[in-house]
């Protein structure tokens, strides 16, 4: 007798979220991605369509970061302080599928930079690369709601992803991408309810939930991972089983948080027994990467050129169809 | 558990007098209504008193799919009226419904398989509706048996334990609850349950509150969906809050809403 595999029926899908815009569409970019649109759990070819794969990106600062480990400089050393090199070294060098600009700049702790400067930090990376572009801002919600409105009236039409939405601060950056049609992250503090609420909030104010993408806050390996998994994991439940409020595409800030961790940064006389520093800290991100992607992660945010090379290789190999 | 609309009914004078007039003024009313208010399928019964349910029930899939996008529960005993709403409907109904009876069975799972069509089947035959929930359960068995043999998946076959009035048939409530528990048993993945929720409080005092009091006592005990009344709000929000606390919604503050907001 013939084996019928057992396929579980879903009865929803996670909304689809193109980023950036081409010239025929407003825009200057020479690429779009398109993420999001799983009609099935991560990478269950078989049981549902899983029609765009999740994409990578590189972060970039407005500024030359400060603390972040030494092994960065043979990379990214030389273009530290030009943003616009540094866009383009991730895309062309390194192979980037999208850019995250972190205008970390603009922080009050850091260089206090003004709406202007974050507005022409985000023209260079414009101009240098035709990929589509992620905005963060500096995380200080006072200062980013001075820069947000500048900085989405100057990328009018390249459709970018801006970020972040919080619970607490959310009506300046959705007032924002409404006006100048931007997709936005909508983040949460590690907890699936304030994920749904503030979907629901951002979606309340006239901004079309299909082009929110959420950021349930992940952390790495070895710092609580499971708790950012378990949630994505239960969105995607929730999502597939029919809750609009939580069927939208994931974004993970992988790098910010990998490149925080002791076993990532520690140098080789520190622990000897654990290893060369450089390679640790790669495979650190690689596998926090990985790892989220099978939970639905959909864009990957990385931080070292070696680490997106081999998390690009996974998604190819993840995305070959397991159809029976 | 989500809500069949039970108001487009030719039991009810406005919907008799649309069906009569031809006016599909109210009947488009009151699917927007039960719609906006978070029905997840809509209702549609010509009445007993229609003299010609095949044509009356393709009217009313027809002015109702005009402004509704909630799928259809096309309810009838004639089962010729029943296919010819099947003929229409833009996306697959519910077929209510169907004792376990043959060739009545043999009839409706066939339709069912050939439109990708869910079924809701009674646990009743010949004999009537049964006493306890074991005979309940033997019934409800046949009717799984019978669709998986014509090929309808048991995601697909809605089994409603039948519910009577708790005035007059008080023995049968808790019998009908723990149909709903062991009908969970019977396969993996296990069939649907439902209910015709109005009926529990039929002929007596403060219905709402006994409708929505069964109602979150069956949610406890497995009940997916019921046909009721989508406009009576204590009833939805009694519902959304049930969900959350059986873990079928993921919790958010503003769970009525979402509950409510299907279309």
């Amino acid at each position: 007798m013939a084996f019928n595999i057992v396929k579980e029926k879903y009865r929803n899908k996670i909304s689809q979220v193109t980023i950036g815009a081409t010239k025929e569409e407003g825009g200057t970019r020479t690429s779009t991605v398109t993420i999001g649109g799983e009609e099935a759990l991560p990478y269950l070819h078989f049981e549902g369509n899983i029609p765009n794969r999740p994409v990578t990106a590189l972060e970039v600062w407005d500024i030359a970061p400060p603390g972040w480990n030494e092994c960065f400089n043979q990379y990214y050393g030389d273009v530290y302080n030009d943003v616009g090199e540094w866009a383009r070294k991730c895309v062309e060098e390194y192979g980037a599928e999208m850019i995250c600009l972190r205008l970390k700049g603009a922080d009050p702790d850091e260089d206090n930079r003004s709406a202007d400067e974050c507005e022409a930090a985000l023209k260079k990376v414009l101009d240098s690369v035709g990929v589509p572009i992620i905005v963060l801002g500096c995380g200080k919600f006072e200062k980013d709601n001075e820069i947000f409105m500048k900085v989405a009236e100057s990328g009018a039409g390249e459709n970018l992803l801006m970020g972040v939405a919080e619970q607490e601060n959310y009506k300046t950056l959705t007032a924002a991408a409404l006006g100048y049609k931007h997709a936005i992250i909508a983040q949460s503090p590690i907890d699936i309810n304030i994920a749904k609420q503030l979907n629901i909030m951002i979606g309340e104010m006239n901004f079309d939930t299909d082009r929110i993408v959420m950021d349930p806050t992940i952390a790495a390996v070895g710092y609580g991972i499971e708790y950012g998994y378990s949630i994505m994991q239960r969105a995607r439940f929730g999502a597939l089983g029919g809750d609009k409020a939580m069927a939208k595409p994931m974004i993970g800030n992988i790098g910010w948080e990998v490149w925080k961790t002791k076993e990532a940064n520690a140098p080789v006389s520190d622990f000897p027994e654990w290893g060369e520093q450089e390679p640790r800290g790669i495979n650190w991100e690689i596998v926090t990467a990985t790892s989220l992607l099978c939970a639905g992660l959909n864009i990957a945010v990385l931080r070292h050129p070696s680490s997106l090379a081999v998390v690009k290789k996974t998604i190819d190999d993840l995305m070959k169809p397991n159809s029976y | 558990m989500l809500v069949i609309g039970e108001r487009i009914n030719g039991m009810f004078k406005d919907i008799a007098n649309a069906i009569k007039t031809g006016d599909p003024t109210a009947v488009q009313e009151w699917a927007k209504r039960q719609e906006d208010n978070g029905a997840a399928w809509l209702d549609i019964n010509c009445g007993p008193a229609s003299d010609d349910p095949v044509s009356h029930m393709k009217w009313l899939v027809e002015v109702t799919q005009e402004v509704a996008k909630a799928p259809l529960a096309l309810d009838s005993t004639n089962y010729d009226a029943i296919e010819a709403g099947l003929e229409i409907c833009k996306q697959p109904p519910l077929i209510n419904s169907v004792p376990a009876e043959w060739p009545k069975m043999e009839r409706v799972f066939e339709m069912a398989a050939k439109y990708e069509a869910g079924v809701v089947g009674l646990a009743m035959n010949e004999q009537g509706i049964p006493k306890d929930a074991e005979s309940r359960v033997a019934l409800a068995m046949e009717l799984c048996a019978a669709a998986d043999s014509y090929g309808v998946p048991m995601e697909d076959l809605y089994i409603d334990p039948l519910v009577l009035p708790c005035n007059v048939g008080q023995d049968h409530g808790p019998e009908a609850l723990e149909t709903i528990r062991q009908v969970k048993t019977l396969a993996d993945p296990p069939p649907r349950t439902t209910v015709g929720l109005s009926n529990i409080s039929q002929g007596t005092k403060n219905r709402e509150l006994i409708n929505r009091t069964f109602a979150v006592m069956g949610i406890a005990m497995g009940l997916d969906t019921a046909v009721a009344d989508a406009d009576d709000d204590e009833l939805m929000e009694a519902i959304a809050c049930a969900r959350i606390i059986m873990n079928l919604d993921i919790y958010c503050d503003s769970f009525v809403e979402v509950y409510k907001d299907r279309w």
